[in-house]
């Protein structure tokens, strides 16, 4: 079981990588920006996103929507950005490929000469409103900004959330975005996949005839920062919720370095499902909890492993904290049982052959192409992907749990109904949002 | 299938876009169909890609089935399948899924609940084996019971402080008072403390039978073999009565302005809509197409005013709710506090115009049935969509050929009747509007806009 690759780099620097599979009419076309919100600097956080935004209005020989020929050609397409990188996909019948990547090419090549004034501050106005809706008018909304700015130091760039401050989004110029532009938006930093129902040969001459002249741009260097918690910090939120929530994470390794798929699999096996440890013990039978969920959110530079318990009525989030360090001090005690292994293993496999279903969109192989492209510079990184998880021992997941996760260097963040500060863990100091 | 010849490859022309050239035809495969003794329906659809397969339990009973005061018994019942079996806790049963790595999930809306399980094609008759479990030998204990109404109450509580959920659970109630259609499958809370076990068993064992139910197998399968299986597994389900419930009820007459207040809220989540057609209205497609150009895309009338003209919201969207009686035409988006009555009037404006004053233009017909029809074949690529869409022609008595007559009917609709039909099925008259937001700072410019004084619906009322 693999995705079949062939992977090629355009005399610019642009990487194209072609898959064949023609059981639908369908062409995913997927362009990886290798830039996103780590590499923004305090004062200008949430440019990356808002840069996503404007690439959808326009360029230079289309300065119109970008939605209008592709939706009209039976295109579906969307685009996000997050810590690490921006991903634009299309996924468009067999005879719109052509349209798509003059599209792509179009806006990667000549984007500045479309963009006003006009159309920067509609879009800064869209994303203050995608702000307010996802993050400030939503219950819990606002403890991914607290809890990434307690793990990671205020210099780092783990520090904010991509959607940014509303002071940097208003303070943000026009003449930013040429700078971001020229600085991050070239052939040399991204990453293109066409996947589907494609002759390779004649997509690999497409994209060489759209996408070559395009100029290299300045190489873009990595971006390095460390984090490192010495103690536990609690803080405290409140928020207009009913019911008190704990968040509690650790700094973890990064995405695809050594134990982080074993984080991964313990994550699941401590609150995935219904099966899992925290489930049973905290909703199913003493029922202080109304839901818990983990996931080791691995990233670039550096990952968390979260945990997260909403109380029932009545509970004070000590008992949830209580519960969730004696489980996992048990996990690094005794490790996972010979049946939570074989779970996870055919739990992983099922999940990688569901992912082989869809050729395009946001996890489909084209995404995921890209994604080992741009992180590993190696796009046949299925089948060793999968088999981290497939080889993972009962003695490796204790060992990771026991080195990265049983230990009080953490960030315990109590989201507490307003005026219910005695809800929130002892000793938690208020957490500052911007 | 081979891609379309490549053109102009050597020299890229961008004075003009690349015009696809027509003629990517896509067809749905054949279903195959059985039915059991019992009157539960087998369906399966080969689509052997990925060795993946995807079992739909569809019944076609939903929250419509509640009784009046029982809001909630439909969604509760069907949340219990899933507790255990036989001897089988409720862990146990979760655990016996999660060994075949299967995906499960249980949806219930007011006509139908559905059981889905994705797993691996090894798997298969496991699968097949647990859903029967699921949906014919629940156990529906007392201890379970007291459990999962506690985590939905738990779940209402939450749920006060969701706008977009305080919104859609109002909105029903004002489009529908107590039609059947007046309440969302959670129920309220008085309705769900009074549900006891007994009313789920008897909920179980009136409504949910094989009669009213389809099995559809999609993917990576074998219609004997699925049969096979599903004949031994399901054959002790007791048959029930077959006839479809009727969701009929008076429709009341609200307000035209309502608004819940959410103190110093930054955003307001608007509903703007009124009870519209069923799903098996004549004017079906003209609808869709219509409505692709009002509301239902990115590139939507609605969406480009508030979003990209205005700045006002991150999107607007309408839509059309087909179901077997009338179902809601709304419109939803979250708009920015002191863009709420701009945004209304915007999008009250709009819904009238399209009815005859700025009428559908072949150029926006063209481009909203285009969106629909020339990616089709992108709608049915993984076994889980195929599934999906059997359980349309399943739930809505579909011919069988009718994803492949799709696109020629969508085809055929002029911009006059795309616009008649628009004409026929909105009203602006009656678009009911509620706006949960911040009363202070909302109310005074929304009072101007000639919907007649604001109703204020305390926030804790459903």
């Amino acid at each position: 079981m693999n995705i079949s690759v062939s992977p090629h780099t355009l005399a610019n620097g642009l990487d194209v990588l072609l898959h064949e599979d023609h059981a639908c009419p369908i062409v995913a076309v997927n362009l990886w920006y290798h830039v996103g919100s780590k590499n923004e600097r305090p004062g200008h956080t949430g440019f990356a996103h808002l840069f996503e935004h404007l690439m959808f209005e326009g360029s230079q020989h289309h300065d119109r929507g970008y939605f209008q020929p592709l939706q009209g050609a039976g295109a579906a397409l969307n685009g996000s950005t997050n810590a690490d990188r921006t991903n634009y996909w299309e996924v468009v019948p067999t005879n719109a490929l052509e349209l798509a990547l003059w599209m792509e090419s179009d806006r990667m090549g000549f984007l500045l000469p479309a963009l006003t004034d006009a159309k920067f501050n509609n879009q800064r106005d869209v994303v203050l409103n995608e702000r307010r809706q996802n993050y400030e008018n939503r219950p819990y909304g606002l403890a991914p900004m607290a809890m990434l700015a307690a793990l990671f130091p205020a210099d780092h760039p783990y520090h904010w959330t991509t959607i940014g401050e509303v002071a940097d989004l208003e303070a943000a110029r026009l003449d930013e975005v040429h700078a971001f532009f020229r600085r991050y938006y070239h052939p040399a930093n991204a990453s293109l996949t066409l996947a589907g129902d494609i002759d390779p040969d004649e997509a690999l001459a497409l994209a060489r005839a759209y996408f070559e002249d395009i100029p290299a741009g300045p190489r873009v260097d990595a971006v390095r920062a460390d984090a490192a918690l010495d103690r536990e910090v609690r803080l405290r939120l409140e928020d207009r919720v009913e019911l008190p929530r704990l968040y509690v994470s650790w700094l973890t390794p990064a995405m695809f370095a050594a134990d982080d798929a074993e984080l991964d699999l313990a994550a699941d096996l401590l609150a995935n499902g219904k099966t899992s440890r925290l489930y049973r013990r905290l909703v199913f039978e003493e029922r202080i909890a109304t839901d818990v969920s983990a996931s080791q959110n691995s990233r670039e530079m550096a990952g968390f492993l979260q945990v997260a318990a909403t109380a029932a009525p009545g509970h004070a989030l000590g008992e949830l904290e209580r519960a969730i360090v004696e489980e996992i001090e048990r996990l690094a005690a005794e490790g996972p049982t010979d049946a939570e292994i074989e779970r996870g293993r055919v739990q992983a496999e099922a999940q990688f052959v569901f992912r082989l279903q869809t050729v395009g969109g946001f996890g489909g192989k084209s995404d995921q192409l890209n994604a080992y492209n741009v992180f590993l510079r190696n796009p046949q990184y299925f089948d060793a992907d999968l088999a981290r998880y497939t080889n993972a021992t009962a003695a490796a997941v204790q060992r990771v749990s026991a080195r990265h996760l049983a230990h009080a260097r953490r960030v315990a963040l109590s989201v507490v109904p307003r005026g219910r500060t005695d809800l929130a863990l002892a000793d938690s100091i208020p957490a500052v949002v911007q | 299938m081979k891609a379309a010849p490549a053109k102009a490859v050597g020299k890229v022309d961008r004075s003009r876009l690349p015009e696809p050239v027509r003629g990517v035809e896509h067809g749905f495969p054949v279903i195959e169909k059985s039915r059991l003794a019992n009157g539960l329906r087998v369906w399966t659809i080969e689509h052997p890609a990925v060795p993946v397969v995807t079992a739909i339990l569809l019944m076609r009973r939903g929250a419509a089935s509640d009784p009046l005061g029982k809001e909630g018994l439909a969604a509760l019942t069907v949340d219990m399948l899933d507790e255990g079996s036989g001897s089988r806790s409720a862990i146990d049963m979760h655990e016996a899924l999660a060994r075949i790595g299967a995906q499960f999930d249980s949806d219930i809306g007011s006509d139908a609940a559905a059981l889905t399980v994705t797993t691996l094609t090894r798997f298969t008759d496991r699968a097949l084996t647990l859903m029967a479990d699921l949906a014919a030998r629940p156990n529906l204990a007392d201890t379970d019971f007291v459990r999962v109404r506690q985590l939905r109450l738990h779940r209402l509580a939450q749920m006060r402080d969701m706008p977009g959920a305080v919104a859609d659970r109002t909105f029903v109630k004002l489009l529908y008072g107590d039609h059947p259609y007046g309440h969302t499958p959670i129920g309220d809370e008085r309705a769900l403390a009074s549900v006891t076990v007994d009313d789920v068993r008897a909920f179980h064992g009136a409504e949910l039978t094989p009669a009213v139910s389809t099995l559809i197998v999609a993917g990576d399968c074998d219609h004997g073999e699925v049969l096979r299986v599903a004949s031994e597994q399901f054959e002790s389900w007791t048959p029930g009565p077959a006839a479809d419930p009727s969701a009929s009820g008076a429709i009341p007459h609200p307000a035209r302005l309502n608004i819940i207040p959410r103190p110093g809220a930054p955003q307001s989540e608007l509903r703007i809509g009124h009870v519209a057609a069923p799903r098996d209205t004549p004017d079906y497609h003209a609808l869709v197409a219509a409505n692709m150009v009002l509301g239902g895309q990115f590139v939507s009338r609605i969406n480009l005013n508030l979003r990209e003209g205005k700045g006002l919201t991150y999107g607007a969207r309408t839509n059309f709710d087909f179901r077997r009686a009338p179902g809601p035409f709304a419109l939803q988006a979250s708009v920015h506090t002191a863009g709420t009555a701009v945004a209304v009037r915007e999008a009250i404006d709009e819904i009238a115009a399209i009815r005859g004053p700025r009428p559908i233009s072949s150029e926006e017909l063209a481009l909203g049935v285009a969106a629909l029809t020339r990616g089709y074949a992108r709608n049915f690529e993984t076994a889980d969509q195929i599934a999906r869409a059997a359980m349309q022609i399943a739930l809505y008595d579909l011919p069988d050929d009718y994803f492949a007559r799709f696109v020629p009917e969508l085809e055929a609709i002029t911009p006059a009747a795309a616009t008649a039909a628009a004409a026929r099925h909105l009203n602006p008259e009656r678009l009911i509007t509620l706006a949960v937001g911040d009363l202070d700072a909302i109310a005074p410019t929304l009072a101007s806009l000639d919907l007649g004084e604001p109703v204020i619906i305390p926030a804790d009322t459903f």
